[in-house]
């Protein structure tokens, strides 16, 4: 007698990356915006960047969306009570201990999720925490996680060493890079990770954290495995029309925003 | 004669009708140092007068923030005010939490009210000691309501509640008519002004009133000394023969310039 396997899961997978790099006064986190279920596409303008209105710490996580969301619920209204007795926001560092307690309270149904938590410590110090789903945490200089982690951590590794918690003895968990370099490894961090990861594209929001606030930016990133084929249909559809027939371009038209949700590929 | 057998518990009747232990609990509210609440179309004012249970203490912090758009001065029992405080508050993230906007007013106010009443229909609970004005802001506007220990709450334009309340009451009756129209500094000032009427030939100093605002796109926030000593200063003259009045101005004048020395330590709220 086979054993009988659930012909349905409460989990699924959306993809994506996060990163995130602990500087001497800065903190920059970043993901990509591509939401996707198996090999399709769901949204490619989807942030996984959670501001937790603690100045001093940002949230990105991969993994389920819906259970980010939840998760992301969850630590807000945890705040607001925090606020609410202490008459001060959370720290950075006791925004991490109760993400990790938060996560452990559903040790046996978890939260699908793959965290970064990043901000500046009291001492104005920028600081990461990495997690796994079920809320073991530890305090890094830099992190990734997602679908492109496997991708952009060896790199990482190899271009931020001090930090690195591969060294010992441990040294200084920030990295001596400045906030514009920090900002350039993790914008060509993920136009690599794009290239090979198909979950990973779109656009890359990233959040620089500094002492007097928050700045975004976002980048372009790959949206298809060859932009040139789109560009090369486009074309081809123009020279088409010209030669008179409407129907069949928008016959075209249409098979090509379909591609463009449907499967990202093989286009 | 009748009161004091029928006013042991909560549970009993009086021949006239009446609960004598509810009505015992609205005392209370009226041993409480004295809490204003008004509201214009778009901004409610909440401010109460500080004081202190001796000159070695602290004053009791008797406004709260329930959210950004909702906030509580009470009078009374500041223990079951700070009790109901958690609660309102616990209900409004809890609101926010599963329908992602914010606690309309008028509907916390009826929770707080059938909570009250719960407790003047068990025999092993006790009325809540404290009269509770809620200022917010939802979709239809500013209100303003006052809940009692009785379980009932009614919608004010203004309202003072506590000791000497009676003469800010007078003030407000004359003048609030033009509140619905008034500007958020006007209202201020008329918070302000109606406080004073309750200190009855106390000079009136920033150190002793605490003022709170919200309004449209201004979440729920305490004014600082400053802000409060310049609208004082606006009708308040300095009076020359008496001496005290005079020091007592300046020292008010000079404690908020010192950034959170000597004059933060005056009005330094006990922490929850």
């Amino acid at each position: 007698m086979t054993k009988q396997h659930a012909n349905w899961s409460p989990y699924d997978n959306n993809g994506g990356t996060c990163v995130a790099i602990a500087g001497s006064d800065y903190c920059v986190i970043a993901a990509d915006t591509r939401m996707s279920t198996g090999y399709s596409i769901l949204s490619r303008d989807y942030s996984k960047i959670h501001n937790c209105k603690a100045d001093k710490a940002v949230l990105s996580s991969s993994g389920f969306q819906a259970d980010v969301k939840a998760l992301q619920k969850v630590l807000k209204s945890r705040h607001l009570v925090y606020q609410h007795q202490h008459n001060k926001q959370m720290s950075c560092p006791a925004m991490a201990q109760l993400l990790s307690n938060t996560l452990y309270f559903k040790r046996f149904f978890p939260y699908y999720a793959f965290n970064v938590l990043g901000g500046l410590d009291e001492e104005g110090k920028g600081c990461v925490f990495t997690y796994d789903a079920v809320g073991s945490y530890e305090k890094v200089g830099y992190s990734a996680q997602g679908s492109g982690s496997t991708l952009i951590m060896p790199f990482l590794d190899n271009q931020l060493k001090s930090p690195s918690p591969l060294l010992l003895p441990a040294q200084d968990a920030i990295t001596p890079l400045s906030e514009p370099e920090a900002v350039d490894l993790v914008k060509t961090v993920f136009a690599s990770a794009t290239e090979r990861d198909i979950y990973t594209g779109d656009k890359l929001e990233i959040m620089i954290l500094k002492a007097d606030g928050i700045r975004t930016e976002v980048m372009e990133l790959r949206k298809t495995l060859s932009e040139c084929w789109q560009h090369t249909l486009s074309i081809v559809l123009i020279r088409i029309s010209t030669l008179g027939s409407l129907c069949y371009l928008e016959l075209c038209l249409k098979f090509s925003c379909v591609v463009n949700r449907f499967s990202f590929s093989y286009l | 004669m009748f009161r004091n057998q029928y006013d042991t518990d909560v549970t009993t009747w009086s021949p006239t009708g009446r609960l004598f232990q509810v009505e015992y609990a609205m005392e209370a509210v009226k041993q409480g140092s004295a809490a204003i609440g008004l509201r214009s179309r778009s901004h409610v004012v909440l401010a109460s007068v500080n004081k202190a249970q001796s000159e070695l203490s602290s004053h009791q912090r008797k406004i709260f923030k329930v959210d950004d758009h909702i906030g509580v001065a009470i009078a009374g029992l500041t223990a079951d005010g700070r009790v109901l405080s958690r609660y309102m508050r616990s209900e409004s993230i809890n609101h926010s939490f599963t329908y992602e906007s914010p606690l309309p007013v008028g509907r916390l106010v009826v929770r707080l009210a059938d909570k009250a009443q719960v407790c003047t229909q068990r025999s092993w609970k006790r009325p809540y000691g404290v009269g509770l004005l809620v200022g917010g802001l939802d979709e239809s506007g500013a209100h303003l309501y006052y809940n009692c220990p009785s379980g009932n709450y009614f919608e004010y334009q203004a309202f003072a509640i506590g000791s000497r309340s009676q003469a800010a009451k007078t003030y407000l009756e004359r003048r609030f008519e033009s509140f619905n129209e008034s500007s958020r500094e006007d209202l201020i000032k008329d918070a302000i002004l109606a406080i004073r009427e309750t200190l009855q030939g106390e000079t009136l100093k920033s150190s002793l009133c605490t003022v709170s605002v919200l309004g449209v796109d201004e979440p729920f926030h305490f004014l600082d000394q400053e802000s409060i000593q310049k609208v004082i200063d606006t009708f308040e003259k300095v009076p020359e023969e008496e001496e005290d009045g005079g020091e007592a101005e300046a020292e008010a004048a000079a404690a908020p310039t010192e950034q959170g020395g000597a004059g933060d330590q005056d009005v330094a709220p006990m922490e929850m």
